[in-house]
């Protein structure tokens, strides 16, 4: 064998340099786009599916998700970027975090960046809650993404065991009858619900058409007090600690920890976010049959419609042109009928055009799996009014953690239900005047 | 009288040594006992990391190991990039501890060694630091992170933790035991100070360095606050926060106990053999850190 | 005794300087910056700050949710250090003898101190488990009690304490153990001829002796309970259920990092700096003066 020599060697690596010159390769570098979610796991792997398909479909753009963490994570790490000068491009934030996004002078508006750069979206088309939770004067500010809204389900073999018939209950007196039969039918659990503040004070004042914060909930200026020490307040408090002392309502915990025991199989009757479903049907195999229904409503209140949870896709300020043409088109390409659709059907998350409910009814999707058209045929059959567009408060998080403490301390028979709710409102509003202080 | 004193004297030595001879049986029961207690929870996580979810949520409690160990170590490595959090441990645990001794050193020779101006402003300066913790300094930290751009780096994990009180003063200590005689032949000798520190103070250092070693070791294995503010990506993170991410929060998702454990073990296997191979070291340092 | 020093006029600044820069820009800036931001309210973005002075303080020693955070942090520290020393200090009293391999044991119950508090929370966790756990299983045939965690504070509260109690466990034991092998023989033997008992002899004079040891083991332990355990509850309680777990850290943290209230946050890092002074001059003052003879 010959020894390398040097001109041998250098004979090689020129050979070599026209055969990679050769090749065909990208004439143009695509411009990236970095995109920031909290999406884990299944989910997780959702998102990355639905950037891949984009930057299959076009030669321009490249859209990187990353996984950033929790929805708090992701937020923190946003804010930090921002403030370091290198902020994503797309941020996922969740609903908690809406007012924050809004209040910082750090977002490009979703329908500014449209108008920019010329790209229609059929903005009515969007299904009423959602088109509202996230806009101003009409206009949309952050995307909607991964959208849910608060249903009910409920456990079919429970229900038999208590000899009820396989009907969800329709009012929160029906709740009541058929939880207390079906504790003494044997179940742990008559009622629960996950998410406690979410579900029983923020989607029930606005499923009622009750006030949950002056200013319009906030959008109408910085929200300053709570309203929730009401009439319907109070009675659905009163409802639900007489129900933890008669021992058909169980209290279960904060955020979502309540689903452990409708999947374990334990609640008869319980209320949580619509995305619940994926994760029910897949612990629930083989264990037990459950249905889904929409909300249940309380006599002698007006109804309103159900609000919505989950997160939104923010555009954050000072992207170069190219890079801001490109989020977009990457938009316009997630609002395609097709596209939403797909998402829904694979997530269970809402889709957010009615065109893309009809495609998804049209290709058998809801008759193959009628839990996904509960959540769409509860925020369909209802008009949105003021008072069910969506929350905007300023420190959210912390909002929610007074409630849910004097939620606690209700349940608990520490409280009434009127004094806990006026105690609720004492310290929330001091938490939202803080804020809006801050923005004054 | 003296017989008496002898009589009790010899009562005395025999009931002890009877009285020794069963205290060393309830010793040793003792000291058993206290193991095995000791030893149980991660016994049984090493059984869990080797059964199938269902085995491992099933009632009554297998306590016997299952044969689905390696299954679970590939989906806990896969699925919590584990090869790349132990990466990130071990180089953050061997930075901070190398760093740490190398930085204390130099710090209590000088304070030792030298006589400056601000000499003892320097030594509170250094002691005051014993009372900022970790969690004291949390919202600023953050910001100082962003404002050095240090977010998500090995910088970030590494460096701010190399400096405080306790490996000085246990270097501080050990050299003012050493005779004053050897740095005064080095200087009759010619010798500068970094020439002494480096063939004489070094060697003879060995012991206080591998006690200090083990115990930062551990330390900066086991970091969690930290870790878990200035780092935002997963290819970032540290191992114990790593493990965090598996346990699902709520309810809502089936937690698989038996990949979770297979990964808490992962995790917990390099300062704890650390512990149990220098062990001669670690309670040296551990009694040393006590003055 | 003098001591010979080197005369070199700008090494020792050197020497000093990684030490002194570090300390400077990660512990004194940040530390300061807390006090500073402890006396504003800020936006999560961080572009607006108002003054109001001592306003954050006022409201969190008004707020009934952080009092309860301050409670629960002084129960959990007390019962971890309480716990921890006594069944230290009994095991060690009984397992004080002559007997060969001491070393041995001792390196069998030292592991677990490289174990992270957030890990041992794991570990401990699935035990506790209410729907697969090996201890409320056994508890089962004792009791009909439902020992969920997930949704009663005190349980909660004894998952953490027992894991946090087990971690700190040999190294207890391991500095009693020392402590009492120290103590001499004779002065026992002596007491014991005078007639005392077992325990008058315990009570009397090993366990005073011990007090240095006690003392310091006591610090340890509190410090430990109050600034390390973050990871503990961070990885399984998240301060739950409600807030019966939530620690004094965490909730700093958590309002910090979670609910962006960067101003309300930094106060309660500043009155954590403040406990860790109190420990730590305690700590000194009380290792100045002579324990025991």
């Amino acid at each position: 064998m010959r020894s390398c020599t040097p001109r041998s060697l250098l004979a090689a690596s020129l050979l070599g340099a026209a055969l990679v010159a050769a090749l065909p390769g990208p004439a143009v570098a695509r411009t990236e786009i970095l995109w920031w979610h909290a999406l884990q796991a299944t989910l997780g792997e959702r998102v990355g599916e639905i950037a891949s398909k984009f930057n299959a479909s076009q030669a321009e753009y490249e859209v990187k998700a990353i996984f950033k963490g929790s929805y708090p994570e992701t937020l923190n790490a946003a804010i930090a970027a921002y403030r370091a000068k290198q902020a994503p491009h797309i941020v996922q934030v969740y609903e908690v975090g809406t007012q924050t996004m809004l209040s910082s002078g750090a977002i490009l508006p979703v329908f500014q960046l449209m108008k920019d750069h010329n790209v229609a979206i059929d903005w009515n088309d969007l299904i009423g809650p959602v088109k509202t939770y996230y806009s101003s004067g009409g206009n949309l500010y952050s995307m909607a993404f991964n959208s849910s809204t608060p249903i009910l389900y409920y456990n079919k073999d429970l229900f038999k065991k208590a000899g009820l018939p396989d009907k969800p209950p329709v009012t929160w007196d029906e709740v009541e009858a058929m939880a207390k039969k079906l504790v003494a039918g044997g179940a742990k659990c008559g009622y629960s619900s996950a998410w406690p503040s979410w579900v029983i004070m923020e989607t029930m004042h606005a499923y009622h058409d009750q006030p949950f914060a002056d200013h319009a909930n906030g959008f109408d200026g910085l929200a300053t007090t709570l309203k929730i020490n009401g009439p319907f307040g109070v009675k659905m408090l009163e409802l639900l600690q007489r129900g933890a002392k008669e021992g058909w309502f169980t209290y279960n915990g904060r955020l979502n920890k309540a689903e452990a025991n409708m999947g374990g199989g334990e609640c008869g009757i319980f209320t949580t976010s619509s995305a619940y479903i994926g994760n029910l049907t897949k612990t629930a195999e083989g264990k037990f049959a459950w249905g889904t229904a929409p909300l249940p409503h309380m006599a002698g209140f007006p109804r309103g419609n159900s609000i919505i949870g989950g997160a939104t896709l923010w555009v954050m300020k000072g992207a170069k042109p190219e890079e801001a043409k490109g989020v977009a088109q990457f938009f316009k390409y997630l609002a395609s009928t097709e596209n939403q659709a797909w998402w829904a059907t694979v997530t269970g998350y809402l889709p957010l055009t009615q065109a893309a409910v009809k495609a998804m009814e049209a290709s058998g999707v809801y008759t193959k799996n009628p839990h996904l058209k509960t959540a769409v045929a509860q925020m369909n059959a209802a008009k949105t009014t003021p008072n069910s567009q969506g929350l905007r408060l300023g420190n959210y998080g912390s909002i929610r953690d007074a409630i849910e403490e004097q939620m606690e301390n209700v349940f608990a028979g520490k409280k009434t239900a009127k004094q806990g709710l006026d105690d609720t409102v004492a310290k929330s509003g001091d938490i939202l005047k803080e804020f809006a202080a801050l923005y004054k | 009288m003296a017989r008496v004193l002898e009589r009790a004297a010899g009562v005395t030595v025999a009931r002890a040594r009877g009285r020794r001879d069963r205290s060393g049986l309830v010793a040793h029961a003792i000291l058993l006992g206290s193991v095995v207690v000791l030893a149980f929870p991660l016994y049984y996580a090493l059984v869990i990391s080797t059964q199938t979810v269902g085995e491992a949520t099933s009632l009554p409690p297998r306590l016997l190991p299952s044969t689905a160990m390696l299954d679970n170590y590939v989906q806990a490595w896969q699925r919590a990039q584990m090869g790349r959090l132990l990466f990130n441990s071990a180089v953050v645990a061997l930075a901070i501890a190398v760093g740490k001794i190398v930085i204390s050193m130099l710090s209590a020779f000088a304070i030792v060694y030298f006589d400056f101006r601000g000499k003892q402003l320097v030594f509170w300066m250094i002691f005051v630091t014993l009372m900022l913790p970790v969690p004291v300094r949390i919202v600023s930290t953050f910001e100082v992170m962003t404002r050095l751009g240090w977010v998500n780096t090995y910088w970030a994990l590494t460096v701010p933790l190399m400096a405080s009180a306790t490996g000085t003063f246990l270097f501080r200590q050990f050299y003012r035991t050493i005779p004053d005689s050897l740095a005064e032949a080095a200087q009759l000798d010619g010798a500068g100070p970094l020439r002494f520190l480096w063939s004489i103070l070094l060697p003879l250092s060995t012991a206080n360095i591998a006690a200090l070693f083990v115990i930062l070791f551990v330390y900066g294995w086991n970091e969690y606050l930290w870790p878990l503010m200035v780092t935002t990506t997963v290819e970032m993170r540290t191992a114990v926060v790593g493990v965090e991410s598996l346990v699902p929060r709520g309810g809502s998702q089936l937690a698989e106990w038996n990949v979770i454990m297979a990964a808490a073990i992962m995790v917990l296997l390099p300062p704890v053999a650390v512990i149990v191979l220098m062990q001669r070291w670690f309670v040296k340092g551990l009694i040393e850190s006590e003055k | 005794m003098k001591r010979t020093v080197f005369r070199n006029r700008w090494l020792p600044y050197a020497l000093v300087a990684p030490q002194i820069v570090i300390t400077l820009v990660f512990f004194y800036w940040p530390a300061l910056d807390s006090v500073r931001l402890s006396l504003y309210r800020a936006s999560p973005f961080g572009d607006r700050l108002i003054f109001v002075g001592w306003g954050n303080f006022a409201r969190l020693f008004a707020d009934a949710a952080y009092l309860r955070s301050a409670l629960t942090s002084v129960v959990f520290a007390f019962l971890v250090t309480l716990i921890g020393l006594v069944l230290a200090l009994v095991l060690a009293a009984l397992a004080n003898a002559r007997i060969r391999g001491l070393a041995v044991y001792r390196s069998l119950l030292l592991w677990p101190y490289g174990i992270a508090p957030a890990i041992a929370g794991i570990l401990w966790l699935f035990i506790f488990h209410p729907s697969y756990g090996v201890l409320p299983y056994v508890l089962s045939f004792a009791t009909t009690y439902q020992f969920n965690w997930f949704l009663k504070g005190w349980v909660a509260m004894t998952l953490l304490v027992v894991a946090a109690v087990w971690k700190q466990f040999g190294y207890n034991l391991a500095f009693y153990l020392a402590g009492l092998q120290a103590i001499e023989a004779s002065v026992l033997e002596a007491a014991s001829v005078d007639g005392a008992g077992p325990v008058r002899r315990f009570l009397a004079i090993t366990f005073p002796l011990l007090s240095p040891v006690t003392f310091f083991l006591f610090t340890l332990n509190m410090t430990f309970a109050f600034f390390e355990t973050f990871g503990l509850v961070h990885s399984v309680t998240q301060g739950g259920p409600g807030d019966a777990t939530s620690l004094l850290v965490y909730k700093a943290w958590k309002d910090g990092f979670e609910n962006l209230q960067l101003g309300v946050s930094a106060a309660q890092s500043v009155v954590l700096m403040a406990v860790v002074i109190g420990l730590t001059a305690l700590q000194f003052r009380y290792a100045e003066k002579k324990v025991t003879y």
